[in-house]
């Protein structure tokens, strides 16, 4: 069973979509990243769809999902490496992607992030690490 | 009985022929170094072979008629070549009815002892190049679809432009009307650029544009969101003072968008939102 | 849309569960590959027949889909039906309105999809079924 992995980079989290999601897969990666934001007092979260080719309105919904979820527990959400024809769709099919930012790529997100956040009230004792959740749930 | 006319007309082919020539050369529309003699004579004469050959009492008024295909072929081809030689749709429409009044005049001739004949094959007979006409017609003016296809894609090609006017600042100069088409050009040029050169700001030049309605608004607006789903933002600049009026009058919402009257200001604003500045540079008093 | 298209090539793929959208985008990927139809387009079309599959799937009780190269005068395209034995929708113009959503869908889908691709068509029946059947030219 695929995992999606979510890396951790100081106070903020970063998922990288390489496959396709399916409705299993996809309410994982949300039940996951909600789970480890909050273990982690994350404060961002990044989705990189760099290699993501199709962004229908079943994925802009997850997308959207895990931007609110994420608000709820105090972090932004950013999507980076938007396609352009995977843009220049979205805007014709009008998913609306309330509550998300983007940018270019994971550098300007983290940028991006840094400039929306309040880090004050960020406190973890580790480094940049994968951090993956200690109990092997059975998918 | 309808096989008499076919057979006269069969019997009349050199006659039609010549009569057809000789009208044509009393038209005075003529080009003469576009096209000789000879070459009249050749077309001329392979169309109405092929007609005379396929024509019998089943398909005299059908010109959707399998056996008429090489006819309707003749046809295409005199057609699209003379469209390419430069003759209008009139002359060659001219032309081919041309066989049609030969061929009718013919007809008459050999058939004055039977008048309800006659006119019962004329019936059929009109019908049948009426339907030819409507090739020729139809034929000329894919040609010419072709042509224009292929002139848009050149033109939505070299018309986009995308400028890098400053480390992380873009220009598009849009020159002509911005229909959907070329919108679509325009976002994926301007997208693209913006991923190569990474670019934060596009400034999107709209005083080569003749006419802002809403529908070109709505293509600027998709442009702007677009530009901004890559984390880009959208100054749009060169809006003349007609183009601001109409926009109000239709009632266009521009809130959500940054304008600027001109590239120069726009510039200005992208300079100031990079955190860039421009002074003027104290030259030294001694060289 | 019927008059004066000519099909080139057909297959037909059923689709039963959430796994045979994937391969299914795939197969309309090839279909647009091999008419040489640009980038963008190809993203439309496959965005469009990624939310029709989807909606075949959660409100059609699955289907069948018929996957077609076809061209009309001068240009040529892919054609897709989707139809399914499903319920069928009562009120096509409601669903054919921007802001429409029986699911928790975005409300969204017809509309929407109805702009990505050049030709869109769709007949339903309550208790019988629904057909879409959608066009999306190279150089459209």
């Amino acid at each position: 069973m695929e995992k999606i992995p979510i890396l951790r980079m100081g106070p903020f989290l970063l998922v990288t979509i390489q496959v396709d999601l399916y409705d299993r897969l996809a309410l994982n990666l949300e039940a996951d990243l909600i789970k480890t934001i909050s273990d982690t007092n994350a404060k961002g979260v990044l989705i990189d769809i760099s290699v993501v080719s199709i962004v229908d309105s079943f994925m802009g919904r997850i997308i959207g999902n895990i931007a609110s979820m994420s608000k709820i527990l105090d972090a932004e959400t950013v999507v980076v490496g938007m396609q352009p024809a995977v843009a220049i769709t979205l805007i014709e099919l009008g998913l609306p992607l309330t509550g998300v930012h983007t940018a270019l790529n994971v550098e300007r997100g983290m940028e991006l992030l840094r400039s929306k956040v309040n880090l004050s009230d960020y406190s973890s004792s580790e480094d940049e690490d994968e951090y993956e959740s200690d109990d092997q749930r059975d998918y | 009985m309808g096989a008499n006319f076919i057979e006269i007309l069969r019997k009349s082919h050199s006659v039609i022929l010549e009569k057809w020539i000789d009208s044509q050369s009393n038209i005075m529309t003529f080009n003469d170094d576009l096209i000789s003699n000879q070459e009249i004579r050749e077309q001329a004469e392979e169309l109405l072979s092929a007609f005379l050959k396929n024509l019998n009492e089943d398909n005299a008024s059908n010109g959707d008629a399998p056996e008429f295909d090489e006819v309707v072929e003749a046809l295409s081809d005199l057609s699209i070549s003379r469209a390419k030689l430069g003759f209008s749709p009139k002359e060659t429409g001219v032309f081919v009815n041309g066989m049609k009044n030969a061929i009718m005049d013919t007809l008459e001739a050999g058939m004055t002892a039977a008048p309800a004949e006659l006119y019962a094959a004329s019936k059929q007979l009109h019908t049948l190049f009426d339907n030819f006409n409507i090739v020729t017609f139809e034929t000329f003016i894919r040609g010419r679809e072709e042509v224009i296809i292929r002139q848009t894609d050149e033109i939505s090609e070299i018309s986009t432009p995308v400028i890098r006017v400053w480390e992380g600042i873009l220009a598009l100069p849009i020159i002509g009307t911005l229909d959907s088409a070329r919108t679509q050009v325009v976002m994926e040029n301007l997208l693209e650029a913006i991923v190569e050169t990474g670019s934060s700001i596009a400034i999107l030049d709209i005083s080569g544009v003749p006419a802002v309605d809403s529908l070109v608004a709505q293509h600027l607006m998709k442009t702007v969101a677009a530009t901004r789903l890559m984390g880009a933002e959208c100054v749009i600049s060169g809006i003349r003072p007609e183009i601001a009026q109409t926009i109000v009058h239709l009632g266009i919402d521009l809130s959500n968008i940054i304008t600027k009257a001109s590239l120069a200001h726009a510039l200005r604003f992208s300079f100031q939102s990079l955190k860039l500045e421009v002074r003027k540079v104290q030259i030294p008093a001694n060289r | 849309m019927s008059q004066m298209i000519s099909v080139i090539t057909k297959q037909s793929m059923l689709i039963q569960q959430d796994q045979d959208v994937v391969p299914f985008r795939n197969r309309v990927k090839e279909c647009a590959v091999k008419l040489k139809m640009g980038l963008v387009n190809q993203t439309k079309l496959i965005t469009a027949a990624s939310e029709l599959v989807r909606n075949m799937l959660k409100y059609g009780r699955g289907g069948q889909v018929l996957i077609e190269s076809v061209s009309k005068r001068n240009q040529f395209g892919v054609r897709l039906v989707f139809i399914d034995k499903g319920p069928g929708i009562p009120d096509i113009t409601l669903a054919m309105k921007d802001g429409y959503s029986t699911g928790k869908s975005l409300g969204l889908g017809l509309p929407g999809t109805k702009r990505l691709v050049n030709e869109f068509e769709i007949e339903s029946t309550v208790g019988v079924g629904t057909k879409v059947s959608i066009i999306k030219w190279c150089n459209g």
